[in-house]
C-alpha cells in the first residue's frame, strides 16, 4: 500500500495526493479496486480528454472540480456541479451506476434529467469503464464543501422535464461503433472526436432548439459571442489546407505555423489537448481530415474596386501590415497567417470582429509561451472601418465572403462591453 | 490574472475599459491581459479655448503665424493648429508641471543645472503673454496682432537676440520656450490640435504612424509613395465612396 | 509598521533585464524568487500597441513611459563647489520605470566591451606608463576578463536573437565585422539587418577611406526567432519609433519578448508591480541582508524576507538603496576613501548633421530602427595609439540614424533662420535630404574622483528619502577624445558627398538639460579589492555576502560602447557564480 502511495505520488506529482483526506471509494462490482493505480490513471487520462475542469473547476477558486461556475447556453446560464467526493454537496454519495447515468446519459440520481451543458449527448460514445476509470480518479481529489444551484435558467428553460423532449429529438445513447473500413488510427480519432473530445458541442451547428444539425457535422457553429470554425476537410472554410502536423501541432501548443488559439479555445487548449499524447492528437488530426464539408465558400471574392475592399485595403496596409504583413502572411507562430487563420476563413465573421474590436491574447502553454496578443482596435476604428477592413481581409489571400455589415460590429462591441474574455 | 467570461455573467469580476488597474498587482501564473485594455490618446476637439482668454488666443495665433508663416502651399501656425495645440496642452498636464519635481527650495542654479522655476508652465505663458501685451501697448498703443507681420517679426527677433526686453520677465526664455511648443505642435501628430490634415508631414515626406516599411528598406534613395496617416484615423481612402 | 509577506529564497529589486535574467536562472535552479518592481507591469499589446504607440509628442518628447521625476529624481552640480540642484524635468539622461525596465525602451544596441576594456589601468598602464594617464583618473580593471564574460555574452545575444555580422570568430578576423572586437565563440543568432540608405552610402565612403565599417549588432530582429527559452520574436519593420517606445510587434528583444512569458509561468516565481523598495534590510550585525521592506501606491509598507537579496534596479537607484541601508562604506572624495558612489560615469558622445543636395539625395529617414547603422570601430578604447594625442579612451562612430520623428529631426542647414519663412521653407526642402544620426560619436567616459553620487543634504522624494547627489563634469581627456574623434566623421560625411556638415563637438560643462544616452555607470563598481570596490568579481558585495548588485552600476568605468550586452552578460556570470558556487556554501566567494 505504501509502495502504491508513492507511486501515485511521484507519478502524478501534486503533493495533495499523498495526503489524500479520506477519498470516498465507491467500489464498483466487476472491477479493479478502485485504488488501482493504472486505472486511476486511466481515468485522469480520461478526464483531461474530457476537458472535466473546463466547466466544473472555478477559475478563481484554488480547488479543483469544485463546480459553480457559469456556463452560458443560448437559454441562459448553467452553474456547473461540484465533483469532488463530498457526500454533502459533491457526489462522494454516488454510486458508479448513478454517476455512469449522469455523465454517459444524462440522468441525475434523483431522476431528473441533465442539461446538454453537461456534454452527456457526446460522452455517451464512452464505455463505461472510462467513466468508472473517472470516477476512481475524481475520487481520489480532495472533498470540498460547495453547494451549487446549478440551474439557473430562466423560465420555462428551468423545468427539467422539458429536457424529456429535447432527449427524444437530439439524443442517442449508445457508443459509436468503429468504422472496418478504416484504420485503427482513425478509429481513435473518431472515438476521442466524438466522445470524449466532444468537439461537436461547440463546432457543430445547432437548431434553435440547441440540438446538434446532425447534417453538417463540425462545420462551425457561434458560441458565447465567438465563432467556433468548421473543423472538417474543407478546403475553403475548414481544415484542408492545414496539414495532420498543423493540427497537431496547434492542438499540443495552442500555436502553429498560421493560426493561433485564443478565446474559448485557448481554455481548451490549455486545459485538455496541450496534455494529450501526441498518438491521440495524431489519431484526432487524421480523422478531421477525413470529414466532408462544404466544398465551396461563399462564392467569389468581392472584387477589388469594390468601396468596401479599397477602403479596407488601405486600412489594413496603414494598419494591420505592421504585423501581419502586406501580403498576410503575418510570421510563423508569432502573428496569424491571414490566408489560412480559421476565424478569417470561418463562414460568419465573429470571432475575427471579436479580436479586432476587442484585442485577444493567444494562449500560452509550455510548448509555445509567448502568448502574443492582438491589440483592441475598436477605439480606434469606427463599425464601418472595421467592417471594410474585414471585408477586405475576407475577400483577400484565397478568401470569399459576404461583406461584413457595420451592425455586425455594433453587435460585436455591444457584446464586449459586457464581458471580457 | 485573466477575467473569464463565465465569471463576468455571474458578476464577480470588474470590467475595465481602455484603463489599467494603478494599484500594485501580484502578477504570476500568465501574462496579464484583458480585453479592451491600453490607454490610447484623446483627441482634441474643436471648440472653446479651454486655457487661453479669448485675447490670449487672439495674441497667440499671431504670434505662431509669424514662427511658422503661411504659404501657398502649407498653412502657418495658425491655420495648423498651433494655437489650440498650445491651448490644450497648457490646460492640461505639461501646463501644470505634472510629473515634474515640484518640491522646494528652489533656487537659480547654473545653465547646466536646468530649470528650476516653482512656477507652473501655463502661470508662465500668463505672465509672458500680459508682459508682451504691455510691450506692445507701449510701442504704439496696439496690440500684437494689430501690428503688420513686418513688424511683428522685428518684436519676435527682438524676444530671441534679447535686445526687446519685457518688463517683469524674462523674454528671451519666452520666445525659446513659444518656439519649441509652435514647433512641437506643427509637428506632432493632429490629433493633438496642431499639424491639422497632416499639413505638416505633408510638407516634408513624412509617413506619419505608419509602422511598416519592410519592403522599403533595400530601395535606396527613391520616394515612399503612401500619404501619411495619423493616430486619430487614417487618411480620406479609410471611407468607402 | 510593515506587513511581513511569507518568506522567499530569493527577492529581486527591480524587474528589468537583469531582474528577469536573476529570476528566470535562479527559478530553474528550484529557488523560490520574488520580484519587486517600482513601476507598472507593461505589455506589448496592452502598452505599445500599433495602434498608437506611434506617438513622438507622447513617447520621446513627454517620455510617457519614463520614471516621473515626482516620484523620484536625484540632484546634480558640476563641482564640489557648488549647491546641488534638483533635477526637475529630465534632460541629459532618463531613467525607467515599469517591468521590463529600460529594456522595454532601448534602442537594442547590443555590443561587448573590448578585452583591453576589462583591464584597463593595466593594459594602459603597460603600453603608456603610468604618467601618461591624469593623476586623478580612477580607472580599474574590473576583477575578470572577456574570455571570462564570453560564453555569457553569447547567452545574452542567443537570449534575444541579436542581429549582426561576427568580426571575430574564435579568433579569425571575419569579413563584414568588426575587425577589433574580441573572439567570439560563434556567430550571431541572427544576421545583421538591411540597411537603410544613409548608413549603406556611410559605409561605401567609410570603405574608400580605409576603414572597416560593419553593422552596428541590433536587437531589432532582422528575421523572426524562437531563443532558447523556447520564446518567439517577430522581424523589425522599422518603423522608426523604436528608442523611447515599447516595440509593437514583437521584434525589439526585451524582457517581455524573451523571458517574462516563460517565466511568470513558473509556479515559484511571484512579481510585484507598482511596489517601490525603499531599503534592504539588515540584520543586527549588519553583514547579513534579511530580506526588503517596500512600499505599495497606497502607501502601504509591507516587508519582503528573504535569504538572498538581488539589487537590479538601475545604476543610481542600486546605489541609493546600498547607501540607505548602509551597505557599503560612502565615497568620500576629499579623502579618496569609502565605494559606494564612487566612479561614476556617463558616456562622451556628439553628434553631426549633414546636408545633402535634395536633387539627389532621399534618405528617407523615417525608414529605421533603435540599432541601425554603419559603425566604424577604428577609434575605440585603444584601438589606435593614443601616444601622439595626449588621451585615452574612445569611441565608435557612426551613421546611425534611429528615425526620421519630425519633431526632433527636422533640421536647417546652418545660416538658415530658426523660425519664418526661410526656415519653413528650408525645413521642407531639407528633411528628405539630411543626415542626423544622433549618437553619431559614442565614446567612453573613463572615472575620476570628483565624479561620484552621494545623498543630497537637502531634496528629499515624496517618501522623505534623501536623493542621489550627482557631481559630474568633463575631464579634458574625453573633450579631447571627442573633438579627434567627431572631426574623424565629419571627414566620412564630406566624402558622401554632404553640401554641409555640422560637428556638434561635446563641449563643457558639462550640461544636465542635453540629451548624453542613459548609460550612467558605477557607483557600486566591481574590483579586487575591497577598498576601491563595492562588490567582488561575481558582482558579490563585499560587506554584505548574500547581496548581489547587478547592472552598470558595477563598471568601474565607461567603455566606449553601449553597455547592455555587458549588463546582460555580467547578470549571466553572476547568476552562474551563484548557482554552481553561492547556493553550495553560500558566504563570500572572494576572500580579498
Amino acid at each position: 500500500m505504501r509502495d502504491l502511495r508513492r507511486q501515485l505520488a511521484g507519478a502524478l506529482g501534486a503533493a495533495w495526493f499523498a495526503t489524500a483526506c479520506a477519498p470516498h471509494l465507491a467500489v464498483a462490482d466487476n472491477q479493479p479496486s478502485g485504488q488501482d493505480f493504472s486505472l486511476i490513471e486511466r481515468g485522469r487520462y480520461l478526464a483531461v480528454l474530457a476537458d472535466c475542469t473546463g466547466c466544473h473547476t472555478d477559475p478563481n477558486s484554488e480547488v479543483q472540480f469544485g463546480g459553480g461556475r457559469s456556463i452560458e447556453t443560448p437559454f441562459g446560464n448553467v452553474l456547473a456541479s461540484n465533483i469532488t467526493p463530498d457526500n454533502d454537496t459533491g457526489i462522494g454519495a454516488w454510486s458508479d451506476d448513478e454517476f455512469d447515468a449522469a455523465v454517459r446519459f444524462g440522468k441525475r440520481p434523483d431522476g431528473k434529467l441533465l442539461y446538454p451543458a453537461m456534454p452527456y449527448p457526446y460522452y455517451t460514445h464512452m464505455s463505461r469503464a472510462d467513466i468508472v476509470a473517472i470516477r476512481a480518479w475524481l475520487n481520489t481529489l480532495p472533498s470540498v464543501h460547495n453547494p451549487v444551484d446549478e440551474n439557473q435558467l430562466p423560465f420555462p428553460f428551468n423545468i427539467r422535464t422539458g429536457m424529456h423532449a429535447w432527449d427524444g429529438l437530439y439524443f442517442s445513447p449508445g457508443s459509436v461503433k468503429p468504422n472496418p473500413n478504416k484504420s485503427a488510427q482513425w478509429n481513435r480519432g473518431a472515438y476521442l472526436v466524438l466522445g470524449p473530445g466532444h468537439c461537436a458541442a461547440c463546432h457543430t451547428p445547432k437548431t434553435t432548439l440547441g440540438g446538434d444539425v446532425s447534417a453538417r457535422p463540425l462545420q462551425g457553429s457561434p458560441l458565447q459571442g465567438w465563432f467556433a470554425p468548421d473543423i472538417t476537410a474543407s478546403e475553403a472554410l475548414g481544415l484542408g489546407k492545414w496539414s495532420v502536423e498543423d493540427i497537431v501541432a496547434y492542438l499540443k501548443t495552442g500555436h502553429n505555423r498560421f493560426s493561433a488559439a485564443t478565446g474559448p479555445m485557448a481554455e481548451e487548449v490549455a486545459d485538455s489537448t496541450s496534455h494529450i499524447n501526441a498518438a491521440d492528437l495524431e489519431a484526432i488530426a487524421v480523422f478531421l481530415k477525413d470529414q466532408a464539408g462544404p466544398s465551396a465558400s461563399g462564392g467569389t471574392p468581392l472584387s477589388a474596386h469594390d468601396p468596401a475592399m479599397v477602403a479596407g485595403g488601405a486600412i489594413y496596409l496603414d494598419r494591420c501590415a505592421a504585423c501581419h504583413r502586406e501580403d498576410g502572411k503575418g510570421i510563423p507562430f508569432l502573428i496569424p497567417d491571414l490566408a489560412l487563420a480559421s476565424s478569417v476563413a470561418s463562414r460568419e465573421p465573429t470571432s475575427l470582429l471579436r479580436v479586432v474590436v476587442h484585442g485577444s491574447q493567444s494562449v500560452a502553454t509550455a510548448g509555445e509561451p509567448t502568448a502574443p496578443a492582438m491589440p483592441a482596435f475598436g477605439w480606434q476604428l469606427t463599425d464601418a472601418q472595421i467592417a471594410a477592413v474585414t471585408t477586405f481581409v475576407r475577400n483577400s489571400w484565397g478568401h470569399a465572403a459576404p461583406a461584413t455589415s457595420s451592425g455586425e460590429v455594433h453587435d460585436v462591441r455591444e457584446r464586449g462591453k459586457a464581458m471580457a474574455d | 490574472m485573466t477575467i473569464r467570461r463565465r465569471d463576468l455573467l455571474t458578476g464577480t469580476a470588474l470590467v475595465l475599459v481602455g484603463e489599467r488597474l494603478a494599484s500594485a498587482e501580484v502578477i504570476s501564473g500568465s501574462l496579464p491581459w484583458r480585453p479592451d485594455a491600453g490607454a490610447p490618446p484623446e483627441a482634441v476637439t474643436p471648440g472653446p479655448w479651454k486655457f487661453f482668454t479669448n485675447e490670449e488666443a487672439v495674441m497667440v495665433e499671431a504670434l505662431v503665424d509669424r514662427i511658422i508663416p503661411p504659404d501657398p502651399q502649407t498653412p502657418g501656425g495658425k491655420g495648423a493648429g498651433c494655437a489650440v495645440y498650445l491651448d490644450r496642452q497648457l490646460a492640461g498636464g505639461y501646463g501644470h508641471n505634472e510629473g515634474l519635481y515640484n518640491l522646494p527650495p528652489f533656487k537659480e542654479g547654473s545653465k547646466q543645472q536646468g530649470p528650476q522655476s516653482e512656477k507652473v508652465l501655463a502661470d508662465q505663458y500668463r505672465e509672458w503673454l500680459a508682459a508682451l501685451d504691455r510691450y506692445c501697448q507701449s510701442q504704439g498703443g496696439k496690440h500684437f496682432a494689430e501690428f503688420p507681420a513686418e513688424r511683428q517679426d522685428e518684436i519676435l527677433q527682438g524676444l530671441e537676440s534679447k535686445t526687446v526686453k519685457l518688463e517683469g520677465t524674462d523674454g528671451g526664455k519666452f520666445f525659446e520656450q513659444l518656439l519649441k511648443d509652435t514647433q512641437e505642435g506643427f509637428f506632432a501628430d493632429p490629433i493633438y490640435g496642431g499639424n491639422r490634415d497632416m499639413c505638416a508631414w505633408k510638407m516634408i515626406g513624412f509617413p506619419g504612424a505608419r509602422y511598416d516599411y519592410r519592403d522599403w528598406v533595400a530601395r535606396h534613395n527613391e520616394r515612399y509613395p503612401h500619404p501619411p496617416v495619423s493616430i486619430g484615423g487614417g487618411r480620406a481612402d479609410w471611407t468607402q465612396r | 509598521m510593515a506587513r511581513k509577506l511569507p518568506s522567499k529564497d530569493v527577492v529581486i529589486v527591480g524587474l528589468g533585464w537583469t531582474g528577469s535574467i536573476l529570476a528566470n536562472e535562479l527559478t530553474d535552479e528550484g529557488l523560490s524568487v520574488a520580484a519587486i518592481e517600482r513601476g507598472p507591469w507593461r505589455d506589448t499589446a496592452t502598452d505599445f500597441p500599433p495602434t498608437y504607440i506611434q506617438d513622438e509628442l507622447r513617447y520621446r518628447i513627454r517620455h510617457e513611459l519614463f520614471l516621473r521625476p515626482s516620484q523620484t529624481t536625484f540632484t546634480f552640480r558640476n563641482k564640489q563647489s557648488e549647491t546641488a540642484l534638483p533635477i526637475r524635468t529630465w534632460g541629459a539622461f532618463m531613467p525607467m520605470n515599469g517591468v521590463g525596465g529600460g529594456g522595454v525602451h532601448w534602442n537594442a544596441e547590443t555590443w561587448r566591451f573590448l578585452p583591453s576594456d576589462f583591464v584597463l589601468r593595466t593594459h594602459l598602464t603597460q603600453r603608456y606608463g603610468a604618467r601618461f594617464l591624469p593623476a586623478d583618473m580612477t580607472i580599474q580593471d574590473y576583477g575578470l576578463t572577456y574570455d571570462d564574460l564570453e560564453p555569457h555574452y553569447d547567452a545574452f545575444e542567443y537570449l534575444c536573437g541579436t542581429s549582426g555580422t561576427a568580426g571575430n570568430l574564435k579568433g579569425k578576423i571575419q569579413e563584414g565585422g568588426n575587425p577589433f572586437e574580441g573572439p567570439r565563440s560563434r556567430p550571431y543568432p541572427t544576421p545583421a539587418q538591411e540597411q537603410p540608405f544613409g548608413p549603406a552610402l556611410f559605409a561605401k565612403a567609410a570603405r574608400e577611406m580605409g576603414y572597416k565599417p560593419f553593422p552596428q549588432p541590433s536587437g531589432n530582429l532582422s528575421q523572426p526567432y524562437r531563443n532558447p527559452l523556447g520564446v518567439r520574436l517577430g522581424a523589425c519593420s522599422y518603423c522608426g519609433y523604436c528608442e523611447w517606445f515599447g516595440c509593437a510587434n514583437y521584434s525589439k528583444a526585451s524582457p517581455q519578448t524573451t523571458i517574462l512569458p516563460v517565466l511568470v509561468r513558473k509556479p515559484n516565481f511571484q512579481a510585484r508591480d507598482n511596489s517601490e523598495v525603499t531599503r534592504i534590510n539588515l540584520d543586527p550585525s549588519g553583514k547579513r541582508a534579511t530580506g526588503v521592506t517596500f512600499v505599495d501606491t497606497n502607501g502601504n509598507e509591507w516587508e519582503q524576507p528573504a535569504d538572498l537579496v538581488i539589487l537590479s534596479a538601475f545604476t543610481i537607484f542600486n546605489v541609493q538603496l546600498l547607501l540607505l541601508s548602509k551597505i557599503g562604506k560612502p565615497y568620500d572624495p576629499q579623502t579618496n576613501q569609502g565605494v559606494i558612489g564612487r566612479n561614476f560615469t556617463h558616456q562622451t558622445v556628439s553628434n553631426i548633421h549633414a546636408f545633402f543636395d535634395k536633387s539627389k539625395f532621399i534618405f528617407n529617414p523615417f525608414i529605421s530602427s533603435g540599432s541601425i547603422g554603419m559603425c566604424v570601430d577604428e577609434f575605440n578604447g585603444d584601438n589606435f595609439d593614443h601616444g601622439p594625442h595626449g588621451f585615452v579612451g574612445g569611441g565608435y562612430f557612426g551613421q546611425v540614424q534611429t528615425s526620421g520623428r519630425p519633431i526632433q529631426n527636422t533640421l536647417v542647414p546652418p545660416g538658415t533662420p530658426r523660425w519664418g519663412a526661410k526656415w519653413k521653407e528650408g525645413v521642407r526642402d531639407s528633411y528628405l535630404s539630411t543626415l542626423n544620426p544622433g549618437t553619431g560619436v559614442h565614446g567612453s567616459m573613463y572615472s575620476y574622483r570628483d565624479v561620484y553620487t552621494d545623498l543630497d543634504p537637502t531634496y528629499r522624494d515624496r517618501l522623505g528619502r534623501p536623493l542621489v547627489r550627482i557631481t559630474m563634469d568633463f575631464h579634458e581627456n574625453e573633450l579631447k577624445q571627442n573633438a579627434f574623434i567627431t572631426d574623424k566623421m565629419a571627414e566620412v560625411y564630406h566624402a558622401m558627398g554632404a553640401q554641409q556638415v555640422v560637428k556638434l563637438t561635446r563641449k563643457g560643462p558639462y550640461d544636465i538639460t542635453q540629451y548624453q544616452t542613459t548609460h550612467l555607470n558605477g557607483g557600486a563598481i566591481m574590483g579586487t579589492d575591497p577598498k576601491t570596490s563595492a562588490l567582488n568579481r561575481y558582482l558579490q558585495s563585499w560587506d554584505v555576502p548574500n547581496v548581489f548588485v547587478t547592472g552598470a552600476s558595477a563598471f568601474p568605468q565607461n567603455a566606449g560602447y553601449n553597455p547592455t550586452g555587458t549588463v546582460g552578460a555580467l547578470a549571466y556570470w553572476a547568476a552562474a557564480a551563484i548557482r554552481s558556487k553561492y547556493l553550495k556554501s553560500p558566504g563570500p566567494l572572494v576572500h580579498a
